[in-house]
């Protein structure tokens, strides 16, 4: 971090934790007797307690949504660029929560903390988690912080996968909810990806059947490749080719196996920079929590009907060039609202970035975001 | 919001929306006709928009707009009959098939209201018949090869398009530079003296 702080930066923030004792009974069967949940909040909650937003994070994200640590830290949360004074979520106006979900690996419940049945880590004993489980366990802590509605629910991609779960699950407990670069349901394609993802980390010998941490050990090669596998898909063609090209690492073909392209040594970064920051057992978790999505099932395929009670006004983002949430997709959210006559706006940002444009200050896109938010803000009571 | 101000035709397609009734406003623009239609009529409005800088204004206004280009249809988004009422005002003229969008408002809502430049207005025909030139006039801004109204028409024509497709005109009302309407003089010679056409129609056998 900066030696100065940005006047628009919501500066030095702490993580908290929240601890439950009632158990939470997941849609697995299992039940989680005891767990805690990590969070951070930025700005304060008024006094009717009506300025709650609830910020959703998507497959690798965590907690800490915007600022830094410490003066030394190098990087701001993961959405700094639409989260404080004077952004888009605007924390002089709105107090804004965000938890690390269960399953996860920064802090809350989950395969990387220890099981207090056993007094071993779960690895891969963790119950593995739903959506609506992760939405459920949102509410009790709502309840906890003693908010009674959320004036928003905001996330992007399987952010916004949770937002659409809320509307469904708890109707009226929030007023607005803010769905980005998000789908219905993960296509066969999508659940593909996934699927070679968490074969490439089962299939590492360190994986050690999910006890890697017991054996003190962590299977690096295959959780890297999962990720440059992700990786790929969050970037658009267009946006590779511009980054990238054919641009040699050292200005000349080296006739072998190793680095030759930029790209290479890219994606390579990418993948092991992740291992230091995220557990196995967790990304396994979380794509199965991704592909068993799909609220609608249960209202025989009908998202209208699933979304009918809601009331909440909901903006709709895509991005052109998204092809792992295309707009195509967003589009099937919108028509399901269109059909239960809910109050709705669409917008489809002209992009190059790809899936990984929803963290990206877009002007085109934090304009609407920041005009949609003002109005929620000037009508708080 | 007042009626000053307001495009001579939205002041119009305002008039003849009932209250609180469900409209679809295709090409909604700024959202301006819908925010007026919210407040004077209390209606329950979507529009379609495809121009990004306009999205911004609707977003502004808390109008309900949905990014989509009209040319892809209407089919990926709405159901028969859930409108009472679809406006196109101003953008008929741009469309890639008129006739085909003008089906799919009659089938979406129970009424359609189109506005359009007339073609055959008598600054046009001068240009075109004295002057030999495509006409650019107020409501016309634009040359030949820049402009974006690929399928202009006259009274006349839309009137054919509409019994060709079994359409009822319900109301049509025409107005001039000064967004007079009504006189005896433009009401003798529609197509000769009216600038900008105003339609209500519905399906023949309704």
């Amino acid at each position: 971090m900066p030696k100065l702080l940005a006047d628009d930066s919501v500066g030095i923030v702490e993580s908290q934790r929240a601890q439950f004792t009632k158990p939470l009974t997941l849609e697995c069967g299992k039940t989680l007797d005891a767990y805690d949940i990590v969070y951070e909040t930025y700005g304060e909650l008024n006094a009717s307690a009506s300025n709650a937003i609830l910020i959703c994070h998507a497959l690798t994200g965590d907690h800490h949504a915007a600022g830094y640590y410490s003066v030394d830290d190098k990087k701001a949360g993961w959405w700094d660029s639409a989260i404080g004074p004077g952004k888009p979520i605007d924390t002089n106006m709105f107090f804004v929560v965000c938890i690390n979900n269960l399953g996860g690996c920064r802090g809350s419940s989950g395969p990387n903390t220890i099981n207090p049945e056993t007094g071993k880590y779960w690895g891969p004993d963790f119950p593995i988690v739903t959506v609506r489980d992760w939405v459920k366990s949102q509410h009790r802590f709502m309840q906890w912080l003693e908010i009674n509605a959320w004036c928003a629910v905001i996330g992007g991609s399987l952010g916004g996968m949770q937002v659409l779960q809320w509307s469904i699950d708890y109707p009226d407990l929030l007023k607005h909810a803010v769905v980005i670069a998000a789908a219905p349901k993960l296509s066969a394609q999508n659940i593909a990806f996934n699927e070679v993802a968490r074969q490439s980390i089962m299939s590492d010998p360190d994986f050690c059947g999910g006890r890697y941490l017991e054996k003190n050990t962590v299977p690096r090669g295959g959780l890297m490749l999962a990720r440059m596998l992700g990786h790929i898909t969050y970037l658009s063609d267009d946006a590779m080719r511009d980054k990238f090209g054919r641009e040699l690492r050292e200005g000349k073909l080296n006739f072998g196996f190793d680095v030759d392209f930029q790209v290479e040594s890219y994606l390579r970064y990418q993948g092991r920079s992740f291992v230091d920051r995220f557990d196995a057992n967790t990304y396994l978790l979380m794509t199965k929590t991704l592909d068993y999505f799909d609220p609608a099932r249960e209202y025989n395929d009908d998202l209208a009907a699933a979304l009918k009670q809601t009331s909440a006004h909901f903006l709709v983002v895509s991005f052109t060039t998204d092809w792992r949430f295309a707009p195509e997709r967003s589009h099937e959210i919108v028509k399901a609202l269109l059909q239960a006559e809910k109050q709705l706006s669409y917008v489809e940002i002209e992009a190059k970035q790809g899936h990984d444009a929803f963290l990206i200050p877009i002007p085109h896109y934090m304009n609407i975001f920041s005009s949609h938010m003002k109005n929620i803000a000037a009508a708080l009571t | 919001m007042e009626d000053k101000g307001l495009r001579a035709d939205l002041v119009i397609i305002s008039q003849w929306i009932k209250e609180s009734t469900k409209v679809l406003d295709l090409g909604c623009g700024d959202g301006t006709l819908l925010a007026y239609l919210r407040e004077k009529r209390n209606v329950q409005g979507y529009g379609l928009e495809i121009n990004a800088f306009n999205i911004e204004d609707c977003i502004e206004k808390q109008i309900n707009v949905i990014q989509a280009d009209l040319n892809d249809g209407l089919k990926s988004y709405f159901a028969d009959n859930s409108f009472d009422c679809v406006i196109m005002s101003q953008t008929l003229q741009a469309t890639e098939q008129p006739d085909l969008l003008i089906e799919e408002m009659l089938r979406v809502g129970g009424e359609g209201i189109v506005t359009f430049p007339n073609m055959a207005h008598w600054s046009a025909r001068l240009q075109l018949g004295l002057k030999g030139i495509m006409p650019v006039t107020k409501n016309l801004p634009n040359q030949w090869f820049n402009t974006p109204n690929v399928h202009l028409c006259t009274l006349n024509d839309f009137e054919v398009l509409c019994k060709n497709h079994d359409i009822k005109i319900l109301q049509r009302t025409v107005v001039d530079y000064s967004h007079k309407q009504g006189s005896w003089l433009i009401n003798l010679f529609p197509n000769l003296l009216g600038e900008i056409a105003i339609y209500r129609f519905c399906r023949h056998q309704r």
